[in-house]
């Protein structure tokens, strides 16, 4: 008896077989072909165990919450998803970096021609590394904000963090539109640290406005778990040496400030 | 009325309330749009979750999708379903999702692997592994992390195969457009997917099998 091939049997069990009548009525016959696909199901069932994390009752409400004030007036036109003002100041952002970019290549053309692309690179990278950099201190700011937050008194019980909030969804914003330009430009250790930031500043835009002393300090644990803080400022720091090992080389005739700067 | 009948009603409700839904949300009304939204965040979570494996990047990806779906609402026809358009738009992105975050884990696991070998001498290191643990809490740990390590291993294609034929019950026809490719190569990928999921996972399963079979498990 000639039996079925794996990929038969992962097909019937998948239910995408052409031939499924004839493949059941051969395993209807055939033992040790049931007992292959048995092995298979139990790889599959296996899998099935895996937990699935339940969003809770009222997600479809917090996705809502989440997208609505990103929506524009009307759908269908993809270009008017970018005039809504949270948009407007992170698009602006990246053209100022594109525009500063192509006129700083225009000013930096008048050297040496063979150094253009170079230039316009460092150029470009500087100025992302300052666009970036301005929104790592304000993350980190609202974060040490919220990471000091405390309730006035024993007595009171809950804690108003409806502003870090706000500001976290605006930084969410600006972060995943940094995260993907990294990620573009390759670089991946500042992308990975831009991911780690997103999820600190998604959980404290999901937060409630008003939460109780425990609420807070669990928001404080999880941030100081992270280690966030510390990463957005030793990546903060790394981009400030970025930054100035990037300034443009002074003139020929300024001698003394060149050799300085070779220390 | 027996309970299929009921369902497929239910479907065939759902539907027609969602393509006026879709009617009135291109008419202006965004309200209509959050009944969308509401209706089937937790139907694209679960597929976002299964692909990306993680919940952070799951509920970037419903969101994103929705904001999407918003952006193409002109491009929608009633002929599909709106679930089912959405859920489209969420598995591509959710692809593009799962390639960002290889690249961001490939740069991570450079300096992991190196703490790894330094570890190799820590005298503690090896205390933890000798320490006495229930055998059946050690090979249920075990087996889900060789399960999430066996979906990691697949590529974007395979686990969307995966995903989308074994735990979602989506056609053939439906992968094949998300994953641009011809039926017959989307059967293959989804072959391809359970076979090496059988290979990594097998032994596991066997093993556990045989210790249920001897009592050591439940």
């Amino acid at each position: 008896m000639k039996h079925m091939t794996e990929e038969e049997l992962i097909a019937y069990r998948e239910g995408v077989a052409e031939q499924r009548l004839a493949i059941s009525e051969h395993l209807a016959a055939c033992k040790e072909c049931r007992v292959e696909l048995e092995r298979i199901e139990a790889v599959l069932a296996a899998l099935d165990t895996l937990p699935m994390p339940d969003p809770g009752a009222d997600y479809g409400r917090q996705v809502w919450k989440e997208i609505a004030l990103r929506l524009a007036e009307k759908p269908g036109r993809w270009w008017q998803a970018w005039l809504e003002p949270r948009r407007l100041a992170a698009a602006g952002a990246v053209v100022a970096l594109i525009v500063s970019s192509f006129v700083a290549g225009r000013v930096t053309n008048r050297g040496n021609p063979g150094d253009n692309a170079a230039s316009k690179e460092q150029v470009r990278e500087r100025i992302l590394v300052v666009a970036v950099g301005e929104h790592l201190g304000h993350s980190e700011r609202m974060l040490v904000e919220l990471s000091n937050a405390a309730p006035n008194g024993p007595k009171q019980k809950e804690v108003n963090i409806s502003a870090e909030q706000r500001r976290a969804e605006d930084l969410l914003q600006e972060n995943r539109l940094y995260r993907q330009t990294a990620l573009q430009e390759g670089d991946a250790g500042l992308a990975s640290v831009l991911d780690e930031l997103e999820r600190v500043l998604l959980d404290v835009a999901h937060s409630p406005d008003q939460v109780t002393p425990a609420q807070l300090e669990a928001i404080q644990k999880k941030i100081e778990a992270r280690g966030i803080l510390f990463k957005v400022r030793v990546v903060n720091k790394e981009l400030q040496q970025r930054q100035e090992a990037s300034e443009p080389a002074p003139s020929q005739n300024d001698t003394k400030t060149g050799e300085r700067n070779k220390v | 009325m027996n309970r299929m009948q009921q369902n497929v009603d239910s479907t065939q409700a759902i539907a027609e309330s969602d393509a006026i839904a879709v009617e009135r949300t291109l008419a202006g009304d965004r309200d209509a749009y959050r009944v969308l939204v509401e209706r089937h965040s937790h139907n694209v979570f679960r597929l976002a979750y299964r692909m990306t494996g993680n919940r952070h990047d799951a509920e970037e990806v419903v969101q994103e999708a929705f904001l999407r779906g918003y952006q193409k609402l002109g491009q929608f026809a009633a002929r599909s379903n709106f679930g089912t358009w959405v859920y489209r738009i969420a598995a591509n992105y959710a692809i593009d999702r799962m390639r960002q975050r290889q690249k961001e884990d490939a740069r991570r696991e450079a300096p992991r692997a190196q703490d790894q070998d330094g570890m190799e001498d820590d005298p503690l290191s090896r205390v933890k592994d000798e320490a006495p643990t229930p055998e059946r809490l050690t090979q249920s740990i075990e087996l889900r992390k060789q399960m999430d390590q066996a979906l990691a291993a697949l590529s974007e294609a395979e686990r969307t195969a995966f995903v989308m034929r074994h735990w979602e019950g989506c056609g053939i026809e439906e992968i094949a457009a998300v994953l641009k490719s011809s039926s017959n190569a989307t059967k293959n990928t989804v072959f391809r997917a359970v076979h090496k999921l059988r290979l990594a996972l097998q032994p596991f399963v066997e093993t556990r099998a045989q210790a249920r079979a001897m009592g050591t498990e439940s």
